[in-house]
């Protein structure tokens, strides 16, 4: 341990060398770029980058691409808040609570919230890492397809039943949101399924277009319909409003611990960033007072989706470094340049490679520093992209979400197909069809569906594998309590509600 | 200045590629005017990705191309959309793709219309073993006494991991099954990584895993190698795990289990592309082959460092169909008629 | 909320007949994952569960809960607007050029079908000139041009200009 801390003191030597302060900035700069760009991802910045950095040593080039990986964290936020476009799948939640704030004129309060709760967030797993690295990657081998399954039907469970439209209408969003994930191959039998013999629909239909068409192209059709102008233009933002949110956050640090054991265990369990948002926004909804007024501009919905999300992020790179397993696209590219460096991910890597791992580790905590200030300065200039007058920004944004669809599998077609969403989103609104249980749908439902067939192969198609051992039991009935729990508390609410309206 | 040094540059190329001077003479012909492509038809993170990718490297490191090259995923439908991309570019020669043995399963198992024939052959850089791989707590020390103890046990007991479904590692597993008369369990998952932390976690029995995915684990003591699905040893003799080398695992036929597969990893171009245009690459490949990056990642990969191009390469492409052919008919993954 | 959609009380399609319409969207989409994964086997084989168990299982939820919300929709007392035809007709002029500018990409690429949506769109709904307007429309597309071909080498659909340039 104090070997630990020695060694981690010394990766904070290598790292505030100024070249490698000059490549941080350099990464976080680019990493915002990437997130604020939908389809642009973090993977495509360090897949660009990664070519350019094999003349640096192993630790300054991981330092710039571990910043660009966290600028593109905090990047997601942006555009979530101020178009109701996530830049990244994993600020779908923040969308829901950040873009109603920027429509009342409040984007400075919600990106500084945002930008903020991604650091603390992000904080709590590194040090986590630099605590308990090792203890938690044995943790993470014991988990096997009833246990991910068990995971994902928790953060299901955890979302589901929260809103307050018609139930039958979540359920048919939900389960079209399951079908549309279901299309393409099958990845158990190797089948092709739901395509009708269309090879445009090989791909199935990826997430982030139906998040971008739903979300953006959706948004602005409704804007088109109310006249046209983004509300919230008038806001008046200055330098100041960074401090005066700084001032109200700390009442909600139970919020913000509880978002980042969420992140943490689902980055470990190899779950990811994004049903850790969702998770986290669903039980913040529920634990809190104002859970009401979610979905309508409430600070709390913002802090727990991006606390979590970046607590999951940062966390998912515990498992490539310990165990070769990337936990993200971004993680796999990384991975790919570590062995091009000739360092070997995996168990050893922490014994034969101190000085890059710990520089690594060290990085996590200065690039997230740099990255949040950087941020934070930028938010005034953030916030004035919304007085762009509507018929300008609206026509580049429509071209961006394209751009975002087309670059995600390179096709024509998903561009069509995020018309359609879009088109699909506007009267889902507008008759009152929830779109986020469709979009964890899409999100979640193939690999769930995966880790539940892969679980029956193992168990013969026996459903006790789910009850098989303490730690997948306890995770179930977790989902069930919170499935249940989630079914009464909604079932209460609407009985007041009618009692309301009819009295 | 710049364009002096490159002068020079194409000049020790062209040194290089003394050997085949008959055939590089005419392949400077040809230059790429654009940046190249190269398809992927893979998720990130897997094997042909990281090839793609140290090729991409390794090209950009060595100033090997005067354009810059580009790694695209096209992963939907089993790679499916990725052949697709490259046989509809019919021309495009800036374009190459990197397969894997997708190139043959992917059509037959789903019927996506796309064949090698669809394709111009550039050159096979490399072939990636297949390693039998159990937990290393487990009481196997070798092929034969896991074979044993399958033989033993009912049908399905034992669990086989893999990548994918109908796809080379099940392939492999069906094989198995049909030496030994018993049925295993197969479990497909995404990647090779996760694989192997599959078997490290004790959640399968065995795996089948390419040597890179697995060496990590194998170097920290979680998991043993049996045996290798080839017709001989691993030529690699450095030391990897407690003293013992690649080329200490035995062959799979030398233990009874009379199991051959290897991978392809090798570049196609879209078809009707110039022959300028083909020699270009294979003589690009060459170069890169050349460079001690490759070597060292067929070394951490402990790759069959065959290499072939032309007519040669053709051949063995086709007569790796139809073995896959035969092995898939057999094992009925066939894809169905009606889809 | 724009609330002047409501005080101006104009024509426009009911909103009862709309939702009917859409609930029966919704169902027609449920009903085609019933037929897709009918085509694949909705059992449960030698492997586990199928290929087409899941999907279809959701889409025979999906087509009785729009049982469910149809009649519901039918019973709808409301007789109200589901938007006006002015408003609609804006989203209509969005939608409109929207899916011809996708439709465009495959063969004018993606940097000039861009221009010519930036263009349209600023002069027809800004009323901006059409020097500020041409500006800008070549202007955001040069930026993403030099961000995603140059800089990060993400190659985008290219139309007959950008090979007369030489790329």
């Amino acid at each position: 341990m104090i070997e630990d801390i020695a060694n981690l003191f010394h990766g904070f030597a290598v790292v505030v060398q100024p070249f490698n302060l000059v490549l941080m900035v350099i990464g976080i700069v680019l990493g915002v770029i990437v997130g604020v760009l939908p389809g642009l991802g973090g993977a495509n910045g360090v897949a660009i980058l990664l070519p350019l950095t094999f003349s640096m040593s192993p630790t300054s080039a991981i330092i710039m691409l571990s910043c660009i990986y966290w600028g593109a964290l905090f990047g997601g936020a942006i555009t979530s808040i101020l178009f109701n476009i996530p830049g990244e799948p994993w600020s779908v939640a923040t969308t829901f609570d950040g873009h109603p704030m920027a429509q009342q004129g409040k984007a400075g309060e919600a990106l500084t919230a945002a930008f903020t709760s991604s650091f603390v967030g992000a904080l709590f797993a590194v040090i986590m890492i630099t605590l308990v690295a090792p203890l938690v990657a044995s943790f993470a081998l014991r988990f096997g397809p009833a246990e991910i399954f068990a995971v994902y039907f928790l953060a299901f469970c955890s979302f589901v039943g929260l809103s307050k439209e018609p139930p039958f209408k979540t359920i048919v969003s939900m389960m079209l949101g399951f079908a549309l994930g279901a299309v393409g191959l099958d990845q158990m039998t190797g089948q092709l399924r739901l395509t009708f013999g269309f090879t445009e629909m090989l791909n199935g239909f990826d997430f982030l277009i139906a998040v971008i068409g739903l979300f953006g192209i959706g948004e602005i059709l409704l804007t088109m319909e109310e006249g046209l102008s983004f509300k919230g233009r008038a806001a008046h933002i200055n330098a100041r409003v960074v401090f005066q949110t700084w001032a109200t956050l700390p009442k909600y640090w139970l919020l913000s611990l509880r978002s980042c054991l969420i992140g943490c265990w689902m980055g470990i369990s190899p779950a990811g960033a994004t049903p850790a948002s969702f998770m986290s926004y669903g039980i913040a909804k529920r634990m809190s007072k104002n859970g009401k007024n979610f979905g309508k501009g409430e600070i709390e919905g913002v802090i727990a989706p991006e606390t979590a999300a970046h607590a999951a992020g940062t966390s998912a790179l515990l498992p490539m470094i310990a165990l070769g397993v990337p936990g993200s696209p971004t993680a796999a590219v990384l991975l790919g340049g570590l062995l091009i460096w000739g360092l070997q991910p995996g168990p050893l890597l922490f014994v034969e490679q101190k000085d890059f791992v710990w520089g690594l580790i060290a990085s996590m905590y200065m690039g997230n520093i740099v990255g949040l200030l950087i941020v934070l300065t930028c938010v005034p200039l953030f916030a004035a992209i919304l007085r762009i007058p509507f018929s300008v920004i609206a026509p580049v944004i429509l071209v961006l979400c394209a751009i975002g669809a087309y670059t995600v599998h390179n096709s024509s077609f998903d561009v069509i197909m995020m018309v359609v969403f879009g088109i699909l989103g506007y009267f889902m609104k507008k008759t009152s069809y929830p779109m986020a249980p469709m979009v964890l749908a899409i999100v979640l439902g193939d690999k769930a569906e995966e880790a539940f067939r892969q679980s029956l192969l193992g168990s013969g198609g026996s459903l006790g594998i789910f009850f098989s051992n303490p730690l997948v039991s306890s995770i179930m009935v977790l989902g069930l309590v919170a499935l249940f729990w989630g079914a009464i508390s909604t079932g209460w609410a609407r009985l007041r509600g009618q009692a309301a309206t009819a009295a | 200045m710049k364009r002096f040094k490159r002068k020079t540059t194409l000049f020790a190329t062209a040194l290089l590629g003394a050997s085949i001077a008959a055939l590089t003479l005419p392949a400077q012909a040809w230059e790429p005017t654009k940046p190249i492509e190269i398809i992927v038809p893979a998720g990130t993170g897997g094997g042909a990705d990281q090839m793609a990718r140290a090729v991409q490297g390794i090209i950009t490191k060595h100033n090997l191309s005067k354009q810059s090259v580009v790694v695209i995923n096209k992963s939907g439908g089993a790679g499916g959309e990725g052949f697709l991309d490259v046989k509809n570019s019919k021309g495009d020669d800036h374009k190459l793709i990197i397969t894997l043995s997708n190139l043959f399963t992917t059509p037959l198992a789903t019927g996506i219309p796309f064949s090698y024939k669809d394709l111009t052959p550039i050159a096979m850089m490399a072939l990636d073993e297949f390693v039998l791989w159990v937990n290393a707590s487990t009481p196997y020390q070798t092929a034969k006494d896991y074979m044993d103890a399958i033989k033993k046990a009912p049908d399905g007991q034992f669990k086989m991991g893999g990548t994918g479904s109908k796809q080379e590692d099940q392939i492999i597993t069906v094989a198995i099954e049909k030496v030994i008369g018993k049925k295993m369990t197969y479990i497909p998952y995404k990647g090779g990584g996760a694989v192997a932390v599959q078997l490290v976690g004790g959640h399968v029995d065995s795996t089948v895993n390419n040597p890179i995915e697995a060496v990590a684990q194998w170097r920290a003591g979680s998991l043993r190698p049996l045996c290798v699905f080839d017709s001989k040893k691993l030529d690699y003799h450095e030391p990897i795990a407690n003293g013992k080398a690649w080329d200490s695992i035995p062959t799979c036929k030398s233990a009874g289990l009379d199991v051959e597969y290897l991978m392809l990893r090798g570049f196609f171009a879209p078809p009707g592309i110039s022959k300028e245009a083909v020699d270009y690459y294979v003589d690009l490949m060459k170069k890169v082959r050349e460079t001690p990056e490759w070597k060292k990642l067929m070394d951490d990969g402990a790759y069959n460092q065959t290499f072939m191009s032309g007519k040669e390469y053709l051949d063995w492409v086709a007569k790796a169909e139809k073995t896959h052919e035969e092995l898939m008919k057999s094992a009925g993954f066939l894809a169905a008629k009606s889809n | 909320m724009s609330h002047s959609a409501k005080e101006a009380g104009g024509a426009g399609p009911s909103h009862r007949n709309v939702e009917i319409g859409f609930t029966l969207f919704m169902g027609f989409l449920g009903l085609l994952s019933i037929i897709g994964s009918l085509q694949v086997g909705i059992g449960w084989g030698a492997e586990g569960p199928k290929a087409g168990f899941f999907p279809f299982y959701c889409g025979l939820i999906v087509v009785l809960s729009t049982v469910v919300n149809l009649i519901n929709a039918i019973r709808m007392q409301e007789n109200g607007l589901f938007a006006e035809w002015p408003a609609l007709w804006q989203v209509v002029s969005v939608v409109v050029p929207t899916t011809i500018y996708v439709l465009a990409i495959p063969y004018l690429g993606m940097y000039v079908s861009s221009a010519i949506l930036i263009a349209a769109f600023m002069k027809y709904f800004g009323r901006y000139s059409w020097l500020f307007s041409i500006a800008i429309a070549i202007a955001v597309p040069a930026a993403i041009f030099f961000m995603f071909e140059i800089w990060f080498l993400v190659p985008l659909p290219k139309g007959p200009v950008e090979s007369y340039l030489g790329y």
